[in-house]
């Protein structure tokens, strides 16, 4: 049995998932990725975990794109 | 292999592959029917047992804290790996920057940059200490909360103020705090063993439910995790922003 909120906010993860995929530039992909773990934090919650959904949202949505933009700008700054 | 042969093997494969994972959809328990014993019996007993509200906290910092305190590590040993990784590089390049011996400034931040940035540090600030503090009480716990701390200072570093950062939180004390956080858990454990009881064990006064103080080693230990965890995030910032600083130092030539 599933209500229409969690169909919705499935379907937005499903969505956001294929945006992750199909961005291509790194720089780009790590502020989608961090969308895709806001996405992917509601979706716990709204499947009855909290706890899990603040877990997704701190290192999903911040802690993950995060280490990524710094690489990134570690890399590129050496790079020129 | 052709593309046209490589199409076609990737769809037998697809096509495969998704009626497996079809056949396994169908055979999943339909959602809120669960059928192992042990969330049950964890749902019944954490809150007359161990005062927690929280059941996952519960299960986390106490019923299976050494298997957190492991986990707990494995984030420990990052943080070092990152921190020593990212060291021994920044040496080679601050010879070279006393070299060229450029003026230290960090790039211009937008005023509404600044402002919302600024605003909302504090509030970030209160939110990660409350995470920490109710771990036991409502969802969140001391790494959530951590992580959250650890945010306020990367907005205090995205207005600009990155000299203020390095004030507020020196790496030494940064250090100091990781090392506390790390082997706080650690020494809380050894509490049971202290009172005769096994290692990790709740042996503290359990309060009454619903009270922050209550539940106790738990929220202890909640603490703890959350100093390792802000330390621990905070000084892969600061050594990140460290090294692009120093790039961005030779960039004028």
């Amino acid at each position: 049995m599933r209500s229409a909120l969690q169909l919705v906010t499935l379907t937005l993860v499903a969505g956001g998932g294929l945006g992750v995929v199909l961005t291509r530039d790194p720089l780009r992909q790590a502020v989608v990725v961090s969308f895709f773990g806001m996405l992917l934090g509601i979706l716990f919650f709204v499947f009855q975990a909290p706890d899990v959904a603040l877990s997704e949202i701190v290192t999903g949505a911040v802690a993950a794109p995060l280490m990524i933009l710094l690489a990134l700008a570690k890399v590129r700054g050496g790079a020129e | 292999m052709s593309a046209r042969a490589r199409l076609v093997m990737f769809l037998a494969a697809a096509l495969s592959l998704g009626v497996l994972v079809l056949w396994a959809y169908g055979g999943l328990p339909d959602f809120g029917h669960y059928r192992g014993p042990y969330g049950d019996v964890l749902n019944a007993v954490s809150v007359p047992e161990r005062n927690i509200t929280d059941v996952v906290t519960a299960v986390n910092f106490d019923y299976r804290g050494f298997d957190t305190l492991g986990e707990e590590f494995i984030l420990f040993a990052a943080v070092i790996g990152v921190a020593i990784l990212l060291r021994a590089q920044r040496d080679e390049e601050q010879r070279e920057a006393s070299e060229f011996a450029f003026g230290r400034s960090a790039p211009r931040t937008s005023d509404a940059v600044r402002v919302v940035a600024l605003s909302l540090a504090g509030p970030t600030v209160v939110t990660g200490l409350y995470i920490v503090a109710h771990g036991h009480l409502t969802p969140g716990g001391g790494f959530q909360g951590g992580v959250v701390l650890a945010t306020a200072l990367l907005l205090v570093y995205l207005a600009g103020e990155y000299s203020f950062l390095r004030r507020a939180a020196p790496l030494s004390l940064v250090e100091v705090c990781e090392a506390i956080g790390g082997g706080g858990f650690a020494v809380i454990g050894l509490a049971g063993l202290i009172a005769g009881a096994a290692y990790m064990e709740n042996v503290l006064p359990l309060g009454q439910v619903g009270q922050l103080n209550s539940a106790g080693t738990v929220p202890l230990i909640n603490l703890a995790v959350g100093l390792e965890v802000a330390a621990g995030f905070v000084l892969i910032l600061v050594e990140f922003l460290e090294q692009t600083l120093m790039v961005r130092l030779k960039e004028p030539t």
